[in-house]
């Protein structure tokens, strides 16, 4: 190209992104703490980062990966019990206790994700949904019954397990959502996550390639459970009490919506469907009997109409959009082509 | 009571539960085997059925061989339905679209029938009183023979209409190549139209047998319902109808006997994870054909 294409050199790029998001956070934290933003409304925005941790990693195995696994709820239950158990047991203050808690969710959920992965992932399409869909519904009777069978207090079943510290706040659950959204993001861009995209578009020819199909699947796999496994913990600390019905098979079709909704392969679809489908419900308490009908229809619907859902796999970038602005001159058309969009 | 007539009174629940398991498995394997899609939707038409029946007899207290026919036709042109609505204009797209197009008619259906029905059971009135069948020392329940032989005879006939007539031709013709039937001047829309209609009415007998056995309709009594049946599809080979009776009656002899060891909490869990295994060890079931994979 002949014209001068600036470009923002990478670290800054990351030092932009760091800035703005520890700007939100802050400023976030300083409302909340100012009294600017009520109980209520900090409340719905916990319980959308939760969300968006849960739909973005869910992204990564439906959208990435291509597959449709229906168990999520089981492995967010798995994370959620885990830190629960550690977080009530060992009497560690709470500052200490809840990022121990938070990555020991994660990591029993991503073994989950491998156990159940290993086997799962040697089948396609409809077996592998209703096979992770076996392994949602075993986990939630497990978690039900267990008590009865080790026969000492654990997951205290239909009763709930309650008294969790309540550590989920603000500040770290939109930490744990940059963080989150951050790995993901590089790991996509790595040549591990041009494997992951590779297996969806096509498996046989990848196997071809000399991409390990069994291992990438796996990986993405134990990936997307592991981040289920830090929105349950973190869900865990923000409810403060845990039930087994409330991670059934509904709970994983809530997630799927959100992912189907924003794009399967979209980080900023996810996230923003998962901002939609939280949000709105809240809005509209009065027509709360009426969510489900909603979400079934737009689940319909989108896969008539949209199948690539709102964002298709448009994913959005800051700096290509301060690019184009800083390149951009009255009276030219751009050269640079769409710098916006990115696969993945 | 002794031992042995505690375990055939298991034996005869657990081939009732079978048989409503194996008609219920025939609907999904037939559309598995036409369009290969998981028709989630499918417990949830029993699900329409039970309540059609309980309207038909509770609040308009017509006769029950009325009920059971506005039932049967009620799942028949609700299937129908669905499969024009929602499954047509996906002809062609990924499987993964389908799939969760069928998630999102079975969630309409369930939240449709708990808004307008409401999320308790309503309990539906029993059909007929049969007269219980002694064996001995022990009683067989009259529902549990009719059942048994209302579903082996659904089955000879489907058995009969699959084999030996046109349209059953032209169905078997779809499932193989549904490009080369096509080819061949077979109309493919009506043919999968017809498929979802016999899978459907077959879900709707389903219904009125599972209705007599457990007499209350519930928003979610499908949902389980319909998996335990794909379980059974699977296990007893996808696409197959003798198979999915085989099925049938294993998943429901597998829950009786869980029940009758005191372990009915467990027996969802039994189920799925017969399930897995199956799916690990023999992924096509008993009787099912090996897939082939295609470049």
């Amino acid at each position: 190209m002949s014209q001068q294409y600036k470009k923002i050199p990478m670290p800054l790029r990351y030092l932009i992104n760091a800035l703005l998001f520890a700007a939100f956070l802050f400023g976030g934290t300083a409302l909340i703490k100012g009294g600017a933003v009520s109980n209520y409304y900090t409340k719905v925005l916990m319980l959308l980062g939760i969300n968006i941790i849960l739909t973005v990693s869910l992204n990564i195995s439906t959208g990435y990966l291509g597959q449709l696994p229906l168990g999520h709820a089981g492995f967010m239950a798995v994370g959620a019990y885990a830190s629960a158990i550690f977080m009530t047991r060992v009497g560690l203050d709470a500052s200490v206790a809840f990022p121990i808690g938070l990555l020991l969710g994660g990591v029993v959920a991503g073994l989950f994700g491998i156990m159940i992965g290993i086997p799962a992932l040697r089948l396609k399409g409809d077996y592998l949904a209703i096979i992770t869909l076996g392994f949602g519904e075993i986990i939630r009777v497990v978690l039900l019954n267990i008590d009865s069978v080790l026969g000492f207090k654990l997951t205290y079943g239909a009763a709930s397990l309650k008294s969790i510290p309540k550590t989920t706040t603000f500040f770290n659950t939109f930490l744990c959502v940059g963080i989150v959204c951050f790995l993901i993001h590089t790991m996509m861009k790595s040549r591990h996550g041009r494997a992951i995209l590779s297996i969806r578009e096509n498996e046989i020819a990848a196997d071809a390639c000399g991409i390990h199909v069994t291992y990438y699947k796996v990986l993405g796999f134990a990936a997307s459970a592991f981040f289920a496994g830090v929105a349950g913990s973190l869900y865990a600390g923000y409810l403060g009490i845990l039930n087994p019905s409330s991670f059934g098979f509904m709970k994983s079709i809530e997630i799927l919506v959100m992912v189907v909704l924003g794009g399967m392969g979209s980080m900023v679809g996810s996230v923003l469907a998962a901002t939609v489908l939280t949000a709105v419900p809240e809005m509209l308490r009065a027509f709360s009997e009426y969510r489900m009908i909603v979400y079934s229809l737009l689940l319909i619907m989108v896969m008539i109409f949209k199948p690539s859902g709102l964002m298709g796999m448009y994913d959005f970038s800051l700096s290509h959009i301060l690019e184009k602005i800083i390149n951009w001159k009255p009276g030219r058309k751009k050269s640079a082509g769409k710098a916006g969009e990115e696969n993945g | 009571m002794s031992v042995y007539s505690t375990i055939l009174r298991q034996i005869v629940n657990g081939l009732q539960a079978g048989s409503i398991y194996a008609l219920v498995a025939l609907g999904y394997s037939m559309v598995y085997g036409i369009i290969t899609l998981l028709n989630f939707a499918h417990g949830d038409i029993i699900m329409i059925g039970a309540y059609i029946a309980w309207i038909s007899m509770a609040k308009f207290a017509t006769n029950p061989v009325f009920a059971i026919l506005a039932a049967i036709l009620g799942c028949t042109l609700l299937g129908v339905f669905i499969e024009k609505a929602a499954y047509k204009p996906l002809r062609g797209a990924p499987r993964i679209s389908l799939l969760i197009t069928a998630i999102g008619v079975s969630f309409l259906l369930e939240n449709v029938a708990q808004m307008v029905f409401g999320a308790s059971a309503q309990v539906i009135p029993s059909f007929f009183s049969i007269p219980a069948l002694s064996l001995g020392s022990i009683d067989i329940s009259g529902n549990a023979v009719v059942t048994v032989i209302t579903s082996a005879v659904s089955m000879i006939l489907l058995t009969f209409l699959v084999q030996k007539t046109k349209m059953g031709k032209a169905m078997r013709a779809v499932s193989e190549d549904t490009d080369a039937a096509q080819l061949m001047g077979i109309n493919i829309n009506s043919t999968i139209t017809f498929t979802f209609a016999i899978g459907s009415a077959l879900a709707g007998i389903g219904s009125v047998l599972y209705c007599s056995a457990y007499p209350q309709a519930t928003p979610t009594m499908g949902a389980m319902l319909g998996l335990k049946a794909f379980v059974a599809a699977v296990l007893g080979g996808i696409g197959s109808i003798p198979g999915a009776m085989i099925g049938g009656f294993a998943i429901g002899l597998a829950e009786a006997l869980v029940s009758a060891v005191g372990l009915s909490v467990w027996k969802d869990g039994v189920v799925f994870a017969i399930l897995i295994i199956v799916l690990l060890v023999k992924p096509t079931g008993f009787l099912g054909k090996p897939m082939q994979e295609k470049v």
